[in-house]
């Protein structure tokens, strides 16, 4: 543990800062469904890393060995890929509906259009 | 008697099977029929499983027979199912309402979807409020809050698309941060079970990890609550969804965020922690004050009566999540009443504007003029849920006001005590602006548009309101049920026991 330092947590924190910042900086909403997932991916590899435990063997019974990894945190993660990509499907499918409407999928041009039509407010 | 057993699961599992069933069967008739009977058999599954917890205290329940810690525990205590019996209850009464509203508002090839994505949430929602492990909270929320993109995105308006989307994003973010904190705290303690986190969490609640961990479970919990700085998401997504949806959105979804929150706080970090040795506390103060003032003042100035109630929303919020930071036993229990008896203002305010939209198809201020005459029914509905929104005594508003009121006295904290009152004025000013245009201005000025033939919305509609309309006196009378279901469960929240 201590000759790889907390490298993987490293790992992690990059991953999803880099996601959060495309989340937050980029006004296409196909690269801010990206960056998303980009953001929840990096929790994943925190969680599959947290499972490692030193010296430990792959969590497959085997004679002779003593330590395994521990195999939870990859099973809660199968869970969580599942909710990744069904976050990740529901939102390409409102971003096809949105670019059907408003035949576009650029955030700055969204807002131009919804605002003057603000003022009449439909329901 | 295994039936009996098997409630908890039940709860859940009723809508969940349904789904399917909506989509398989389809019809729209079929599709509304089978939601219907399954929340309400849901329903009265809950009243059962309130009962018996009342009675004999919480109850564990094993998924699959593994016994907790390893398996997956459902653990229903009072106020676990005290907000189940809010969500329920609120979602099959909001279901009579729906079938009407939705043959309006949503176009014909996507009701069926509609009514599959609804029990979708009520399943995410219900399981959010049974489940006694923090990782399965985590897939419940996110069942609920997918289900709830997609019902939101069915408005008529295409911005409720985009206001559906930033909800996704937002609210994705806030479960990721939600799983991070959780990650941390399995990374110290080695379980998820919520009864074994909070027996071993003392041992390593001094650590960098654990107060990581309870940053990020409340700035997640936060964002699905909309805590003030948090609620961007909010009014345009409860502006432009369906009426169906802004109502069953507003009177349940936010309600079983706080309960998680109010899980995490007092039954697994426990009350020393939470708001003890974190200066919790006064941060949830400061933003539940400005919350208050924040949103209340943005909601006067509204044009849209929708986002008018979405922005009270967001200062309903803060009065819950000041009793909260009071972390005394009056102040929690006056969080718990409002949770309740906000779901019943707000379901009637949501419903009896849905009943508004359906007749004149808009809900803005200036087409409401003359309408206390031509829909009395509807209008007077929604004057008894803003009379309660305001606190006026007769009504379930008052009780938690007082209550809120006097938890902030107890502790000298008269300041606070001034600004809840001023958020009850600034709810008198916006919702006088509906009741003047309803009743004291003459349509002829402008709404000539749609004013000949308006009249009182269909039994169908009018009937839910009413009730939810009746329950806000009922209970602003007969306290019992409500406050001492409250008052019990806060006793067990602060008094560390299960």
């Amino acid at each position: 543990m201590i000759e790889i330092g907390h490298y993987n947590y490293w790992v992690a924190i990059f991953l999803m800062m880099a996601g959060f910042y495309v989340v937050i900086a980029q006004g296409n909403l196909v690269k801010k469904l990206v960056g998303l997932s980009l953001f929840q991916t990096s929790v994943f590899i925190l969680y599959i890393s947290m499972g490692k435990v030193a010296d430990g063997a792959p969590p497959i019974q085997t004679p002779g060995v003593e330590i395994y990894s521990n195999p939870l945190p990859h099973v809660l993660i199968l869970t969580a890929i599942v909710v990744g990509v069904a976050t990740t499907a529901v939102g390409l499918a409102l971003v096809v509906r949105i670019r059907e409407s408003y035949g576009t999928v650029e955030e700055e041009e969204i807002h131009a259009m919804a605002q003057p039509a603000d003022e009449k407010g439909e329901g | 008697m295994s039936l009996m057993d098997n409630l908890p699961v039940l709860v859940v599992i009723l809508p969940l099977l349904a789904t399917p069933l909506v989509l398989l069967l389809g019809g729209f008739g079929r599709a509304w029929a089978i939601a219907t009977v399954a929340c309400w058999v849901t329903l009265a599954a809950t009243a059962a499983l309130l009962q018996r917890v009342s009675v004999e205290g919480p109850v564990s329940y094993r998924l699959g027979n593994w016994a907790p810690p390893w398996g997956i525990e459902y653990r229903i205590d009072l106020m676990g199912a005290y907000v189940l019996l809010i969500v329920v209850a609120i979602a099959a009464l909001v279901l009579v309402f729906a079938r009407q509203s939705v043959e309006k508002e949503i176009t014909a090839e996507r009701r069926v979807p509609f009514f599959a994505a609804y029990l979708l949430v009520v399943a995410g929602l219900a399981g959010i409020t049974v489940t006694g492990d923090a990782f399965n909270l985590f897939v419940f929320l996110e069942i609920s809050s997918l289900a709830s993109y997609a019902l939101i995105s069915l408005g008529r308006d295409r911005r409720a698309l985009t206001a559906a989307f930033q909800y996704l994003v937002m609210g994705t973010i806030g479960a990721t941060f939600f799983i991070i904190g959780v990650g941390f705290l399995y990374m110290m303690t080695g379980t998820l079970n919520m009864m074994d986190l909070a027996e071993r969490l003392p041992e390593v609640a001094d650590t960098r990890m654990v107060r990581a961990a309870f940053a990020f479970i409340v700035v997640g919990l936060g964002l699905k609550l909309a805590l003030f700085p948090l609620h961007m998401w909010m009014p345009d997504a409860y502006a432009y969804s369906p009426s169906v949806v802004s109502a069953l959105l507003a009177a349940t979804a936010s309600k079983v965020a706080v309960y998680a929150l109010l899980r995490f706080l007092f039954t697994i970090f426990g009350l020393e922690f939470a708001l003890g040795d974190v200066p919790l506390d006064l941060l949830l103060m400061a933003l539940g004050l400005i919350g208050i003032l924040f949103a209340s003042l943005v909601a006067v100035f509204q044009e849209n009566v929708k986002r008018m109630l979405a922005y009270s929303s967001v200062a309903q919020i803060g009065y819950i999540v000041l009793g909260i930071s009071l972390a005394n036993t009056t102040g929690v229990t006056a969080s718990i009443l409002h949770l309740f008896n906000h779901a019943l203002m707000k379901g009637a305010l949501f419903l009896a504007l849905g009943a508004v939209v359906y007749r004149i198809g808009s809900a803005r201020i200036q087409d409401f003029h003359g309408l206390g005459y031509k829909m009395p029914w509807t209008m007077a509905g929604f004057v008894i849920g803003g009379l309660s929104l305001i606190g006026v005594p007769p009504t379930a508003g008052f009780i938690s006001k007082w209550f809120l009121v006097t938890a902030t006295l107890e502790q000298n904290l008269w300041p606070v005590a001034v600004v809840v009152l001023v958020g009850s004025i600034l709810a008198l000013i916006y919702v006088w602006r509906v009741v003047e245009a309803a009743y004291f201005i003459k349509p002829a000025s402008q709404g000539i548009d749609q004013a000949g033939d308006v009249s009182e919305a269909p039994l169908s509609l009018v009937l839910p309101v009413w009730v939810l309309a009746a329950a806000n006196i009922w209970f602003g009378i007969h306290t019992d049920l409500s406050l001492g279901i409250a008052t019990r469960a806060s006793a067990a929240l602060l008094g560390g026991a299960p």
